[in-house]
């Protein structure tokens, strides 16, 4: 088991003939993710990487069943292929581009939260579950399939967390980055259920990091419901009040979303909370 | 981005919220054109991108023309937090009877905008949410719908405003909501909203961020950015997709991914150092975005040393050691470097550096504490 994403899934990939489109399309077919179409307005009939292109996400789900979607298009038409395919009744869509206007997303999620279909980012790595499927940029490779569940608000940093945990002979069940930007589809407490539900996860990683009280308020959801063990870290701890880092929500506003309360929080559920990325996969070693 | 004063409330303005005549002028003369041509009191207001310009002796009342040129003469050119004063704000003077607060930002957790209404006018918010958070009344508003005339009332009875208010009250209320969105603010604020002596409203004091990723469809809210908002460093930065973030420590840092910059940069305080920025280079780590940032760095007089952390993911770390190395035979400096390769084909990456004599380390904590060692001069090769 897993969650989200596994052998079934069936991927149309959005925005396939860009470059980086193209690029991940490609790395995701060598992963063994089963990518059953593309989507390029105009570019239908065509093929890339031995994908059949369709000119709409609708004419791709018909002709090829495909339930999940992954996009690449630019930031300012990220937001229509994100309703294009809710619309086409993709379940999951996992948006990797950067830099959404924050009001498109609050309309996006508004309607989204009127279907079915479930968002992952935007702003994010994407998800992977090791040896079945993986619905994303990151580096297939320093996944190893296993018991530890991964959600993060970061890339690289899940990416570091990830290498150490596999190099310890730390499987992981799924790993997913929710993104970093301030109004995203799926946050931490969307993950932590599954992850409770999930029987292959025996344990939790949770990366957080400035800005808003996602954190917060997954602390609260793991008081009441959690009964597998999480542990965590908190990216941020010497960045200044009122300054952007990175992250288009990664920034401690009126002095809320400080690294310290979020840390807190989480310690005064019970959460292990890491002092640096290092220790979180000495500490899920201590449980294993 | 930031937008003035006085660019926020002839936005403000567009929407039907009522603000002073006045007019900016960047020379004395013109302050004291435009103070003639009001033909009234007027308040001289500094325009700078910082709070607490009133403290700073920034904003000044001035009785006649004569009087507005000599206050606007030692207003222009004096430096508030850093910041020289360009330009100042000739308001006709308000006759202030009630400062109240009205701003709207966007609540991450209702994922709405919410409008927020407080009694308390002219002191900032955050202010009054850690003092007396009972007094401010808020409004989520429906991103399809706008916010609607009776959260207007509910925000102008909640105040207690005098009921012949309200109808002007919910006016501005809507006015200030539709700027909102119509400019894709991430903040837009009237403080203070005062009640004058004749029982108008009247917005004396207007801020407005501006969602640094929608400009691409408001090109004449883009033109409006005061170069003086970002440091030139921070403007090279951006200009070369970088991001790039100034601290006060002597640890230069260069990451790929802003959540592993963030780790870096708290990793480093862990072990004694303070860092002197944040810098995501984003991913790959090419040559070209590393010399760029790397100049970057080393423009901080207060660099001691660099820590290179990179995480090599779909990029190889011998990649990433080539194009660190090409980047540092472009920026020629004494300046020590330590870096930490880790991910794919992380051994290769190191031999590679430490061929070329650049300290390497295998994990991040190694890399902090050579770095801070480095820092203090204490670092042996």
């Amino acid at each position: 088991m897993s969650i989200l994403v596994n052998k079934d899934t069936r991927l149309v990939v959005q925005g396939i003939t860009g470059r980086e489109g193209e690029f991940h399309a490609r790395q995701m077919v060598e992963y063994g993710t089963n990518v059953v179409a593309g989507v390029t307005p105009g570019k239908g009939g065509g093929w890339v990487a031995g994908i059949p292109v369709f000119d709409t996400v609708s004419e791709a789900v018909n002709a090829t069943e495909a339930n999940t979607s992954i996009t690449y298009v630019p930031a300012r038409f990220a937001p229509d292929a994100i309703l294009e395919a809710a619309d086409a009744g993709i379940e999951i869509v996992v948006c990797i581009t950067e830099g959404i206007p924050v009001l498109d997303m609050i309309r996006v999620r508004a309607h989204l939260d009127c279907v079915e279909t479930r968002l992952l980012g935007p702003n994010c790595p994407g998800i992977i579950t090791p040896g079945e499927a993986k619905v994303g940029i990151m580096p297939g490779h320093i996944h190893t399939p296993g018991p530890v569940g991964l959600v993060s608000r970061s890339g690289t940093l899940t990416y570091e967390v990830v290498h150490a945990l596999t190099e310890k002979g730390l499987g992981q069940s799924t790993a997913i980055g929710i993104g970093g930007d301030p109004i995203i589809g799926t946050d931490f407490i969307d993950v932590l259920a599954l992850f409770e539900e999930d029987p292959q996860t025996k344990q939790v990683v949770l990366i957080g990091e400035i800005g808003g009280t996602d954190e917060q308020r997954a602390a609260e959801f793991i008081a009441r419901r959690m009964s597998k063990p999480v542990t965590a870290f908190i990216a941020g701890q010497t960045a200044p009040p009122g300054k952007r880092m990175g992250h288009a929500g990664a920034i401690i506003e009126g002095g809320e979303g400080t690294a310290l309360e979020k840390m807190a929080a989480l310690e005064a559920v019970g959460v292990r909370v890491a002092k640096h990325p290092a220790e979180v996969a000495e500490l899920v070693a201590q449980l294993d | 981005m930031k937008l003035h004063e006085y660019q926020s409330k002839r936005i403000f303005a567009q929407y039907e919220v009522p603000i002073p005549q006045g007019d900016v002028a960047a020379t004395p003369a013109r302050a004291r054109q435009i103070a003639s041509r009001l033909g009234s009191r007027v308040v001289v207001k500094s325009q700078v991108l910082v709070g607490g310009r009133g403290k700073a002796g920034g904003i000044r009342l001035a009785d006649d023309p004569d009087e507005a040129e000599e206050v606007a003469g030692t207003i222009l050119g004096m430096k508030i937090k850093g910041l020289t004063v360009k330009k100042v704000l000739i308001d006709e003077a308000a006759d202030i009877a009630k400062e109240i607060y009205l701003g709207i930002v966007i609540d991450r957790a209702k994922r709405r905008p919410v409008m927020m209404a407080s009694a308390e006018g002219g002191v900032e918010i955050e202010e009054v949410a850690r003092a007396t958070p009972e007094r401010i009344v808020k409004a989520a508003v429906d991103p399809f719908l706008g916010l609607q005339p009776y959260q207007g009332r509910e925000l102008a009875f909640g105040i207690g405003l005098p009921k012949e208010l309200v109808r002007d009250f919910v006016k501005i209320a809507q006015g200030l909501s539709e700027a909102f969105v119509g400019c894709d603010a991430s903040l837009a604020e009237i403080n203070p909203l005062v009640v004058t002596g004749h029982g108008n409203l009247l917005a004396v004091d207007g801020k407005m961020l501006i969602d640094d990723n929608a400009l691409f469809r408001h090109f004449e809210l883009a033109e409006m950015r005061d170069a003086d908002e970002e440091s030139p460093e921070e403007q090279e930065a951006r200009r070369h997709g970088l991001s790039y973030v100034k601290l006060d420590g002597e640890i230069g840092c260069m990451v790929n991914g802003a959540g592993l910059a963030m780790a870096t940069m708290d990793v480093t305080k862990l072990y004694g150092g303070e860092p002197a920025n944040f810098l995501d280079i984003g991913g790959g780590a090419q040559a070209d975005r590393v010399t760029v940032a790397l100049r970057i760095i080393l423009s901080d007089p207060n660099v001691k040393a660099v820590l290179f952390n990179i995480f090599g993911g779909i990029t190889r770390c011998d990649e990433v050691a080539k194009g660190i190395l090409a980047a540092l035979e472009e920026v020629p400096t004494s300046v020590p470097m330590v870096a930490r390769l880790a991910g794919t084909n992380e051994e290769e990456g190191r031999r590679i550096l430490a061929d070329a004599e650049m300290v390497t380390a295998a994990t991040l904590a190694e890399a902090a504490e050579k770095a801070v060692l480095a820092a203090q001069g204490e670092l042996q090769r």
